[in-house]
């Protein structure tokens, strides 16, 4: 089937509008995506028929919420291949995913271990863990990059040795656009017994990901990233982790028995789900998950990889554009700059323009000091984008970079 | 020419431009104009804090005047402090302290910067009179 880009764009009603007098184009997708109408109805519908508290009530509308959103706690386990729905836990975002891993792990982690992270991690994969260690005397090592923005694997064996209880690393670097060896890392950390978060923010919308095939311990998802609604995340563990896994808050919701003097715990998936739970937004992300499947990931990822080549090789013509970030293995996400220019410059004018793209250091502080930069100025595509915007992406920043320069 | 005077001069000449590309092209000319800073100067006690890019503001007492000298990273960033320079460089600290900018709402720049940069020109401001205040 032809990927239908025209219906594509159908879906997304806020694209079709003007920013500053010129049409939108859309290029920050790795910070977050639109919601295509699918999303908002699925919402919308909620609101206007079965909003309820849920898990409590015997009434019912809070049977119908109950049902919705535990049936997308099934969709989301059958997308990444988990084995049962309890080792799927809905979070307030990635950021939460991991602080709610690096939380428990405290308990568990001993002063002569070691954390293992990378140097192309996102910020809310690197400050839980520096936290962790900075309570608990743990050591965080980082594997390094090479100037291509790739991970450096063959110090894995150096790196991850039988002192480490972690090893957390993306799957895509958000700010360079990097596709990482996941199973390489995977295997040298499960050789030395070590536990293993894979943060899946980037790659949710573009990769399929089997949690199985993997053999992953943890593995986090952003909803808002993939066309869902914001403030929703997933943090998928094993049983096993999880049950191991302390709480990282208590209240409702969360407790088996509760008296003024001690508290049991429920069950996983709801001992990591305290409070009531953002139901508009796990029943949105189900409309979206569907949505994403009824396109197909392999066929967005293809859209996507065929936009990003034919941006790579157009823009390169501009006088000295310079890409930060070319690893063999690439997603969607453009990061550059422009000899002569400042990215903030780059990013003002092309606002001016219509065009939306992301400024500044992308939460990966440690990346731009590592090459040595400021910030880049970054388009990244999603499933909606076309060849024609990236024209008239083009066509602005020459004439941004002739303004600055 | 008065802190008043001078705005109503900027007013003026930023009403000659209909589009806001042509708008922002006049302020990357002025921030291209205004004479740099030595990277003697550049130093971390001189950065304004609060905005995205690096500004450098520096100012000394002159009489009862005070004179301002700027740098920035970013090339618009400059110029929005190149058209601060325009309007307070050489002005009784006395009155910069308690001039009001009605210049930037009138140009519409408050409206087309971005909430953080935004910030960082009122950064710029504040700067620039906490400046004038100790020397007045």
């Amino acid at each position: 089937m032809a990927y239908d880009i025209d219906y594509i764009r159908s879906q997304f009603p806020i694209l079709d509008q003007q920013v500053h007098g010129r049409p939108l184009v859309y290029l920050d997708n790795a910070a977050t995506a639109q919601k295509p109408k699918a999303v908002v109805d699925a919402i919308s519908h909620y609101y206007y028929n079965d909003n309820a508290n849920v898990h409590r009530g015997v009434h019912t509308l809070s049977q119908r919420a109950t049902d919705a959103m535990e049936a997308v706690r099934d969709q989301v386990r059958e997308h990444i291949g988990a084995r049962e729905s309890a080792e799927i836990i809905f979070t307030r975002g990635i950021t939460d995913s991991i602080n709610t891993v690096a939380f428990g792990m405290g308990a568990l982690i001993k002063p002569h271990q070691n954390v293992v992270i990378t140097a192309l991690e996102h910020h809310s994969n690197i400050v839980p863990w520096q936290m962790l260690c900075e309570r608990t005397g743990a050591t965080l090592r980082y594997i390094p990059i090479n100037e291509k923005g790739e991970l450096v694997v063959h110090s894995l064996e150096e790196i991850i040795d039988e002192h480490t209880a972690m090893v957390a690393f993306n799957h895509i670097s958000n700010s360079l656009g990097t596709i990482n060896p996941v199973s390489t890392i995977l295997a040298r950390a499960k050789a030395v017994g070590a536990w293993t978060l894979v943060d899946g923010a980037q790659s949710g919308p573009h990769a399929k990901v089997d949690v199985q095939e993997w053999d992953v311990d943890f593995f986090t998802l952003a909803s808002h990233k993939m066309y869902g609604p914001t403030g929703l995340g997933v943090l998928y563990g094993k049983r096993e982790r999880l049950e191991a896994l302390p709480p990282y808050q208590g209240g409702g919701e969360m407790i088996a028995t509760v008296t003024l003097e001690k508290s049991t715990y429920a069950e996983i998936p709801h001992k990591f789900e305290a409070g009531t739970p953002h139901i508009e937004g796990v029943i949105g992300f189900g409309a979206a998950l569907k949505f994403m499947n009824s396109i197909g990931i392999e066929a967005i990822a293809q859209h996507e990889a065929e936009l990003l080549t034919y941006a790579t090789e157009s823009l390169s013509s501009i006088e000295g554009f310079r890409i930060i970030g070319t690893a063999d293995h690439k997603a969607s996400v453009l990061s550059f700059l422009v000899d002569g220019t400042h990215p903030y410059d780059l990013g003002v004018l092309l606002d001016q323009q219509g065009i939306a793209v992301r400024t500044g250091q992308h939460c990966t502080q440690p990346i731009m000091d590592q090459f040595c930069i400021a910030g880049t100025a970054r388009a990244s595509f999603a499933m909606y984008n076309t060849k024609e915007e990236i024209d008239l992406f083009k066509a602005a920043l020459e004439r941004a970079v002739n303004m600055l320069r | 020419m008065t802190i008043r005077e001078k705005q109503a001069a900027l007013v003026d000449e930023f009403a000659f431009f209909d589009d806001w590309m042509d708008k922002y092209n006049h302020i990357i000319e002025m921030g291209k104009s205004l004479q740099p800073l030595s990277d003697q100067d550049k130093q971390e006690d001189l950065l304004v804090q609060g905005c995205q890019s690096k500004v450098w503001l520096k100012a000394e007492k002159q009489g009862d005047a005070v004179k301002f000298w700027a740098d920035a990273d970013a090339i618009i960033a400059k110029g929005i402090v190149a058209m601060l320079i325009d309007v307070f460089d050489e002005q009784p600290a006395a009155e910069i302290a308690q001039a009001e900018l009605g210049f930037i709402e009138e140009i519409g720049l408050k409206d087309h910067l971005s909430p953080t940069r935004a910030n960082g020109l009122m950064s710029m401001i504040k700067q620039m009179k906490i400046y004038a205040l100790a020397f007045a």
